[in-house]
Parts: structure tokens; sequence; C-alpha cells
């Protein structure tokens, strides 16, 4: 094979990962490395820079579609990015001291978790008793409901979330992927914020917690300019024409499919890192 | 709670929102002039990546990629284009430092700084 047609496939496969993230929600990041991995037997190193590099496009390039919905808040976002910026130092640094396997490994559970994260209804519980420290750092907000009326929220559990927050950017730094799904978890379970201010912050959140591991990536010479180049293309192309398809298509479907693709892919990198082969 | 507060956050990432689309298509443009070239001249075999070797340093610090991009090397192009990328969640934070500046927020001032202060060291300190 070529160098020109590896870049070719490379560039089809991640424009495919990339509608296959948006579609799903679960980011392109998730579905690249398992691509890159066990289909073109990357390094999982080489495949964790190419996807970071990915996922900070993604959701940049998705940003301005998100606040023109007027949910995301970017106090929240900010307060949570001290956690994890921190989490991803810390899960970058670790990509450099553990074995590969073990990456894959922990990359395997998380596809898995991810998969079933995916397809669990969310529902958008009421405001109990809200959290001090929340009134204290503003992590409070409106969002436009409905018939033309404002609905409030404010933060709870702050603490837990921030905790769960730095999980979500150590597997971020470790694994090369925006980890959304924990940051939803965090903010939409811990700390009870509406669902789509969950998810639209998250989005925002996810490229400046995979800036703070590129860095290190960068320094580690994980990022291969051959490799990054189709796989960062694609995967953007692919989450841009996901994003615009999401508005017709029938969610509740597509994602009990992925969910079933994402689920293989987990059991695959599982049983790989345990047979030593990734 | 009180609505110019909400309507101000709404305005920051507007601009922040354009900006970072903006960043997106330029760092997309860069990496696939350099893509281009690194495609036009001849490599014979795809590349192995099956095993890791960390990339040669002309290509993972700043002052070597900047060298190879004067001297249009075509690696070093889409190393640039992947720093203009790496960038605009760093220039996103530094905007909302201003933006909070704006309105006279002291505490999320310091917050957003501390954010940037974490993503400065994971760019610019290493051994």
């Amino acid at each position: 094979m070529t160098a020109l047609e590896f870049s070719l496939i490379l560039l089809v496969s991640s424009l495919a990962a990339g509608l296959l993230g948006a579609l799903s929600g679960l980011g392109g990041g998730v579905v690249i490395v398992p691509v890159l991995t066990i289909l073109f037997h990357v390094d999982i190193h080489y495949a964790i820079g190419a996807s970071l590099v990915s996922v900070i496009a993604t959701s940049s390039g998705a940003a301005a579609a998100y606040v023109r919905e007027g949910f995301s808040n970017i106090r929240v976002g900010m307060f949570l990015e001290i956690a994890t910026t921190l989490g991803a130092l810390l899960g970058a640094w670790l990509t450099t001291r553990v074995p590969t396997h073990s990456i894959g490994f922990v990359f395997g559970l998380v596809l898995l978790y991810s998969a079933y994260a995916s397809l669990k209804q969310r529902n958008d519980a009421l405001t109990q008793k809200p959290d001090p420290l929340a009134l204290r750092l503003k992590l409070q907000g409106s969002f436009p409901s409905g018939q033309g009326s404002q609905q409030s929220y404010v933060a709870q559990r702050v603490p837990a979330g921030f905790g769960l927050m730095t999980v979500a950017g150590t597997l971020s730094g470790l694994l090369g992927i925006g980890s959304g799904a924990v940051k939803v978890i965090a903010m939409d379970q811990a700390m009870r914020l509406p669902f789509k201010v969950s998810t639209t912050t998250s989005n925002f959140m996810i490229g400046v917690t995979a800036a703070a591991s590129a860095g290190l990536y960068l320094h580690s010479g994980y990022l291969a300019p051959a490799l990054v180049m189709p796989v960062m293309l694609g995967v953007l192309l692919g989450s841009l024409i996901g994003s615009r398809l999401l508005v017709k298509a029938q969610v509740r479907t597509l994602k009990v499919v992925f969910a079933l693709v994402i689920v293989a892919l987990g059991i695959e990198m599982i049983v790989n890192s345990l047979r030593g082969m990734l | 709670m009180n609505s110019p507060t909400v309507w101000n956050d709404h305005r920051i990432e507007t601009w922040v929102g354009v900006f970072l689309r903006t960043g997106v298509m330029l760092a997309a443009a860069i990496v696939l002039t350099g893509g281009i070239l690194y495609l036009a001249q001849d490599h014979g075999p795809r590349p192995d990546y099956s095993h890791f070797y960390a990339e040669p340093r002309q290509l993972t610090h700043f002052s070597g990629i900047l060298h190879g991009v004067a001297t249009f090397n075509a690696e070093s192009i889409i190393m640039l284009g992947l720093l203009v990328l790496i960038a605009t969640p760093v220039a996103r934070v530094v905007m909302c430092i201003v933006g909070f500046l704006f309105e006279r927020d002291r505490l999320y001032v310091a917050i957003s700084s501390v954010v940037l202060a974490i993503l400065l060291y994971s760019l610019f300190f290493h051994r």
C-alpha cells in the first residue's frame, strides 16, 4: 500500500468515525482509536494522538452551533475545567508510564460504559435545595423552556461534580478522547444540571480539556503528522455532516445500532489487550 | 437570575463560537496544504505505525516546527496546522478572561486564569 492509498483509506474511515461519533453523541475519539488500533494496527500512542487532535477540531468546530441554542453555561464550564485540565495532565503523564495493553484495557471498559450511558434515559431533575458553594461560585443560570419563558437552575453537589470531572479529565488525557459521556454524568447526575445545559457545556469543555493533554502529547512525540492529517480532516468533516443529519434522523433507533457497534469495539479492545496484541 | 449577566455571557460565547470555528477552518486548511504537499512527494510504501518511536525533535518543539515550515517541509506544515488547532481552545479561555474582566467578575477572572495557567504549563513546560 502506498502512502497515498493509506491516507485515502484513513480519510474515509475517519469520516465514518466522525459521522458515527456525532450521530451517537459519543464523539469521534471513542470510535477512531479502536478503528486505528484494531483495523490499521497503529500503536495506541499514535492512535490517541491522532484522536485527541480530532477531538479538539470537533469541539471547536461545533461550538458556534451549540452557543446559538443558548443552553451552555460558561461559568459552570470554566469552573469545572480546573478539574478536567488537571486530570488531563495526569492522564497524559500516565500514558508515558503505564504499559500499552493497560491503556487498551481501560479504553475497552470506557467503550462499554459509553454504550450503556448513551442508551440510558435521562430525566431533568427538579431543583432541590441549592448547594451554598454553588451560589458562592455563581453556578446557576436559566435557559429558554418552550413558550418563551425562562427556566432557572442552581448546581448541586459541587464537590462530587468536581471530583467526577477530574476523572473525566484523566480519562481524556489517558485515552485521547473527549470523555463527553463522563462529563455529562458529572453535570447531569451529580450536579443535577438540566440535560441540555450539561450536553452543550460539555461540548465547550471538551476542547479545553483536550488542549491540556495536547501539549504533553506533542512533546512526547505522539503526533505523527502523516497519520494525524487524514484522521483530523476526516473526523472533522464527518462530525460536521453528522451534526447536520442529526436534526432529521430517528435518534433512538440509531443509538441502539451505534451502541452495539461500540460494544463490539469495546470487547475487541479488551480481548486484544488481554492477549497482548495492542 | 439577573438577565443582563445572562445576556452578556451569551454575547461572549457567541463571539467565541465564531472565532473558534474560524480557527478550526484555518487549521484544517493548513493541515490540508501540508498534506497535499506530503502526498505529492514520493514516500513509497505506507509508513508503519505499529510500533511507537517518538516523533523526531524537529516535529515536537515549536522552534523545530517553525524552522521546518520556513523550508517548506510538508510534515512541519501539517504540525503548524495542528498548533493552530491546539491554540483555539487556549484562545477561547483568553477571550473568556477578557469577557469576565468587562463584567467585573473578579472571581471568574481568577478561575479562568488558573485554567489558562494549566494549559500554558502543558504547552511550554517540558524537559
